[in-house]
């Protein structure tokens, strides 16, 4: 993309250094467990230690009599006001508080509120719950089971524990085209539970002033004005009006999905604040956080692909079980259960193709979808990406020969996927090749040769990816039904400087960056001198948050809409200025000129003063805009990642000696910032690659819900990453770009999987599930007879 | 993640120290580094109702070398074990370990005798030390002792300390020429405690083994001897095929158990594997 700006003005494609960083690197952002206000006072959460049980008895005797304990709340207590259950964002229902019993551990049990933190967790020490312990689902294969313990009693009339069964695609006509093929690959695959870990965990401070009757709440959200509406709806009949709710998401230590969801821990908060009238902070500990909030995968699928010898793929079957916990709290808008799972046919053109899902209750914590997956197209390339492999194969063609017959050609874009998706633009075999290329494949092929002849493990691993964000069209996307369109509001100060503000909330990506680069490219009006707010209920335009990638392709529309509209206005205020018609002017960043009169112009800066002080007659004042982007189509950024590994053959752990990610998000707003994304979504891919799994044993207990036992990557584990580029622009998006966030959390776990199967594939193996720790790779291994 | 109530006493001396114990009986703890205590505390799993600070009693850490051993205060902490050159010429296998415990943030504050006293069989030094066949010198109210390390460390998270003693300083024979060791780890990541860890030190004389220490962690209750695989190298000449059948008796010695980190069977071909790999090092550096 050429520059359109100047390094001064710093429109779209300049490197600015993020605005937000001198506060992030100096310690100076303000996060909830910042907010400090008189008489606060501190909320502590009793957790559930059984996964499914009958609750009894709860004693707050003992709790109310530890010094600074002042009150105990229970779902009793909140079922006076009805308010013991809420809806999840999925339309489900979730307990705030258990009156009857609990269906997780770690599920919240009681409240205490005291004067100091250090009392409250003496309180929650001191309460005393008796328990009648119910038998455990924890495996989602036998939650379906005639003879499962039905979870939901809560449900009326259930009688199963299936949340739901979705399908996409011609089952019949995908039968046959399974019949009709010359080879047919199938395998198992499953993507564990895995957990966000921001760096800051959730929490809040709720002040609710009963004078005024105005509820203001410091919360860690990454959709305030949806959590808005939520209140609102949920706690109306007590008396919370939505003009008098102000949810202020202050600066977030990192979100990516987990702080979508509404917690019951939000909602006591609340209700403590309305008790007892003091403000309230709640604040998750590490432990809570891994152990209680949301999660993703958890994901069993089996795939299949279908094919001619030749490798043409001819039909993609999979069949999914997605395990929710004890309700659907996915955070995911679409209207299809199981997300976009339906994007399964990935970067190539399938005739045909069938996917089904069940979603499920076990007793685990709920959620499903948070944490950087494009709702599920996480799973639905990997198991792809892992299938192409497997037909490689199977046919022993080279796995980069067998994507580059199947891809989408570049000329049959605008694309429909036979699951329905209209893929906006798209060049994957210009990005397979780049990185090919780039990598030295060939000679990396010469190597593995070589190395295998020692008896050396080597691999060489391709993804080619596509991811789809931009949530979403009103006709396919909501939240309990809020559409999912974002705002932008900007104004232009008499001297020509702009505060611009936001529905969608950074939690990291840098917002105040890029949507100020966005404006300075549509008005000339230097980056540097746009404010960026966003986060307050009172103050934001409407919109539905930050995630799954579409602040850039919704909300960064909005903002180049915004601005044409001002920079609309500002034509007519150059035209009177300098008396001339607005068709005799033309546009550059920062000014309009008199066509063929280059002298004759006027700066943003000066019209902007003249819409303040000599705007023409019968024209309003001022210099300002609103726009509520409804997007026409989701965009679909794509990339192919490369990874080499070597395999310790005595321990059978995985060294990643190369990665190479070659993305393409459309036109890039500002490229240090997306490399940054890619950065950081590459180690999130990396990290279920190798090395997380949440593990709960037969008692539905996690194993390790701590940061000793769930594993991290340090920067010590974290290869050097690679990057390169391609550039093909969305037609639809104002801007051209797409979306960056997920791109590499997507693409880069099947890379390192198929790199990891390639070093062992002459040994015969497959297929390894994720993460490939040290002692499944030596299994393997041993089994095949190398050791060393 | 929040501890329950405790008193806090910091004395400065360590007659004072021993003397709060006393005062204080099993409801003490003493505070070294707080790395591994202060977690525990944290979660609820200990409860000490009073801590006994060791940060500001005087003469507790420092390296010297003095009468043919090396001496090791206890409060030294890890950090200051990576960092000595004393340690990186003359005592391979410690430094080895001193760099692959924990992270530079555990390294800064965790101290040797925390480490021992805390009895943890994951823990690295209590290997390191029983391969260099240690001394512990243990203060009371009323005597000093000092008790080998095998005699030391007595189960899982349990010393031969009596509750009012403090263990003040380690004592590791200075070598002679003609030996080395290593201490080879896997982790699962960095900062993370071992899944399985070999400490190895031989002396070689004339191409034969004079005396070898093998040392085992995180397979067992306690950090293990492999004694088996110690005798058979002793009085032998240390070629591939000794090496490799000492690595097959430490594995047998083993006593490992499943977990998250693995199996039983994938641990005790790691302590084969690790064990070769730090007999060849320990080789290496004893013959150069
Ligand atoms: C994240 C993390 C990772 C870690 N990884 C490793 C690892 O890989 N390898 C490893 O070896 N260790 C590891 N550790 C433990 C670390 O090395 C500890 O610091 C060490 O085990 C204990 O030393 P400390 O000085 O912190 O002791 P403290 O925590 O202060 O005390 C531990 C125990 O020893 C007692 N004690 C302390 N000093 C004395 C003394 N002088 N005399 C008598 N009793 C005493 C205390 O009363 C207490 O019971 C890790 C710790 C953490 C937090």
């Amino acid at each position: 993309m050429t520059l359109r700006t100047s390094p001064e003005i710093g429109g779209m494609g300049h490197s600015l250094k993020r605005k937000e960083d001198a506060r992030f690197i100096r310690g100076q952002g303000k996060y909830v467990d910042d907010v400090k206000l008189p008489g606060m006072l501190y909320l502590d959460i009793v957790r559930s230690p059984y996964a499914h049980a009958n609750i009894k008895s709860i004693n707050t005797e003992k709790a109310l009599a530890v010094p600074g304990v002042l009150a105990v709340i229970t779902g009793e207590t909140l079922k006076e006001y009805n308010l013991h259950w809420m809806p999840t964002l999925m339309s489900d229902t979730q307990m705030v508080l258990p009156v009857e019993k609990v269906m997780y551990v770690a599920q919240e049990v009681a409240a205490v509120v005291a004067t100091s933190r250090y009392a409250a967790a003496d309180g929650v020490e001191a309460v005393e719950v008796e328990y009648e312990p119910l038998p455990v689902v924890v495996d989602p294969f036998k939650a379906l089971e005639p003879d499962a313990p039905v979870l939901r009693t809560d449900k009326e009339g259930k009688t199963d524990n299936r949340i739901f069964h979705w399908e996409a695609g011609d089952k019949a006509a995908t039968e046959r085209a399974f019949a009709e093929a010359d080879v047919t690959v199938k395998q198992d695959i499953y993507l564990p539970r895995i957990l966000v870990a921001s760096m800051e965990t959730c929490g809040c401070v709720a002040d609710f002033n009963a004078t005024t009757g105005k509820l203001t709440i410091w919360m860690t959200s990454q959709a305030p004005h949806a959590h808005r509406t939520v209140f609102a709806l949920v706690a109306g009949h007590v008396g919370l009006s939505e003009e008098k709710i102000q949810v202020i998401a202050p600066d977030l230590g990192g979100g990516f999905g987990g702080k979508v969801p509404i917690y019951p821990g939000y909602v006591i908060a609340i209700a403590a604040t309305v008790v007892t009238g003091h403000p309230i902070k709640w604040i998750e500990d590490r432990t809570e956080n891994l152990q209680a909030d949301s999660f993703a995968r958890d994901y069993h699928m089996t795939a299949e692909i279908a094919a001619k010898k030749d490798g043409t793929m001819t039909g993609l079957r999979i069949k999914a079980l997605a395990d929710h916990g004890y309700t659907d709290a996915a955070t995911q808008p679409s209207q299809f259960p199981a997300g976009m799972f339906s994007i399964c046919t990935g970067s190539y053109d399938f005739p045909q193709a069938f996917a089904e899902v069940d979603g499920v209750y076990t007793n685990k914590p709920p959620g499903g979808i948070a944490y950087r997956c494009s709702f599920r197209v996480t799973e639905a390339v990997h198991a792809l990406e892992r299938m192409v492999d497997i037909l490689a194969d199977e046919l022993s063609m080279d796995p980069a020969e067998l994507r580059l017959k199947n891809f989408i050609k570049p000329e049959a874009f605008p694309y429909r996927s036979i699951l329905g998706w209209e893929y906006d633009s798209g060049n994957y075999e210009g990005a397979l090749k780049l990185a090919l290329e780039t990598i030295g494949y060939d000679d990396l092929l010469k190597e593995q040769v070589e190395k295998r002849a020692r008896g050396e493990l080597m691999g060489i691993g391709i993804c080619s990816f596509t991811e789809v964000v931009g949530a979403g069209p009103s006709k396919h996307f909501d939240i309990l039904g809020l559409k999912m369109f974002d705002g932008a509001e900007i104004r232009v100060h008499p001297t020509g400087k702009a505060t611009a503000r936001f529905g969608t909330k950074s939690q990291g990506q840098g917002h105040e960056t890029t949507y100020a680069q966005i404006i300075a490219e549509e008005l000339g009006i230097p980056a540097e001198h746009i404010l960026v707010e966003e986060g307050d209920t009172d103050t934001a335009p409407y919109g539905l948050g930050t995630y799954a990638s579409r602040s850039t392709p919704v909300a960064g529309a909005a903002a180049a809409i915004a601005s044409r509209k001002i920079r609309d206005k500002a034509r007519k205020i150059a035209a009177h200025l300098l008396d001339t018609n607005e068709d005799d002017l033309e546009w550059e960043p920062g000014k309009f000129s008199v066509k063929g009169s280059p002298t004759l112009s006027k700066t943003i800066q000066e019209i902007a003063f003249a819409a303040y002080t000599n705007f023409p007659e019968g024209m309003e004042p001022g210099l300002e805009a609103v726009s509520y982007y409804d997007p026409p189509n989701l965009t679909f950024p794509f990339g192919s990642y490369i990874c080499v590994v070597d395999i310790d053959k005595g321990t059978g752990e995985v060294k990643i000696r190369r990665f190479l990610a070659v993305d393409d998000c459309g036109n890039i707003i500002n490229p240090m910032i997306v490399e940054g994304q890619i950065h950081g979504g590459l180690t999130m891919g990396l990290a279920p690659a190798l090395f997380e799994e949440l593990v709960y044993d037969e008692n539905g207990t996690p194993l390790n819900g701590n940061f000793m036992d769930y594993l991290l990557p340090t920067a010590m584990e974290t290869p050097k990453w690679e990057t390169a580029k391609t550039t093909t622009p969305s037609p639809h998006h104002p801007l051209g770009a797409k979306g960056v966030g997920e791109s590499a959390t997507v693409g880069a776990p099947p890379a390192i999987v198929n790199a990891v199967v390639d070093a062992l594939s002459h040994l015969g193996v497959r297929h390894i599930d994720i993460p490939m720790t040290p002692d499944k790779v030596w299994a393997l291994l041993r089994e095949h007879g190398v050791t060393e | 993640m929040i501890p329950g109530m405790f008193d806090y006493f910091a004395p400065s001396t360590l007659e004072e120290a021993t003397r709060l114990l006393e005062q204080h009986g099993p409801d003490a703890k003493l505070l070294a580094g707080g790395h591994s205590l202060i977690p525990l505390m944290k979660l609820r799993l200990a409860a000490p109702r009073v801590l006994v600070d060791l940060n500001g009693v005087a003469g507790l850490a420092g390296i010297e070398e003095r009468d043919g051993h090396l001496r090791i205060g206890a409060m030294t902490r890890h950090a200051q074990l990576e960092a000595s050159e004393l340690i990186s010429d003359r005592y391979p296998l410690i430094a080895d370990a001193a760099a692959v415990i924990a992270d530079p943030l555990v390294r800064n504050r965790g101290t040797i005798g925390g480490s021992l006293a805390h009895a943890d069989p994951a823990g690295d030094l209590a290997s390191v030390m029983t391969a260099l066949r240690a001394e512990l010198v243990v203060v009371g109210p009323r005597r000093e002792r000092t008790i080998p390390i095998d005699d030391f460390l007595v189960g899982l998270f349990t010393t031969a300390l009596e509750p009012n003693e403090v263990l003040s300083e380690v004592r590791v024979p200075s070598p002679n020429g003609g030996s080395g060791g290593a201490y080879v780890k896997l982790e699962r990541k960095v900062g993370d405690f071992a899944t399985v860890a070999i400490a190895v030190q031989l002396t070689v004389r004339d191409g034969t083994c004079d005396e070898a220490g093998i040392a085992l962690t995180s397979v067992g209750p306690t950090n293990l001897r492999a004694r088996q695989a110690e005798d058979s190298l002793r009085g032998g000449s240390l070629d591939e095929q000794s090496l490799r059948a000492a690595a097959d008796l430490a594995a047998q010695e083993a006593q490992p158990a499943a977990d998250l980190r693995g199996s039983e069977e994938y641990k005790r071909d790691m302590v084969r594997v690790l064990t070769l790999r730090a007999l060849r090092r320990a080789l290496e550096r004893a013959t150069r």
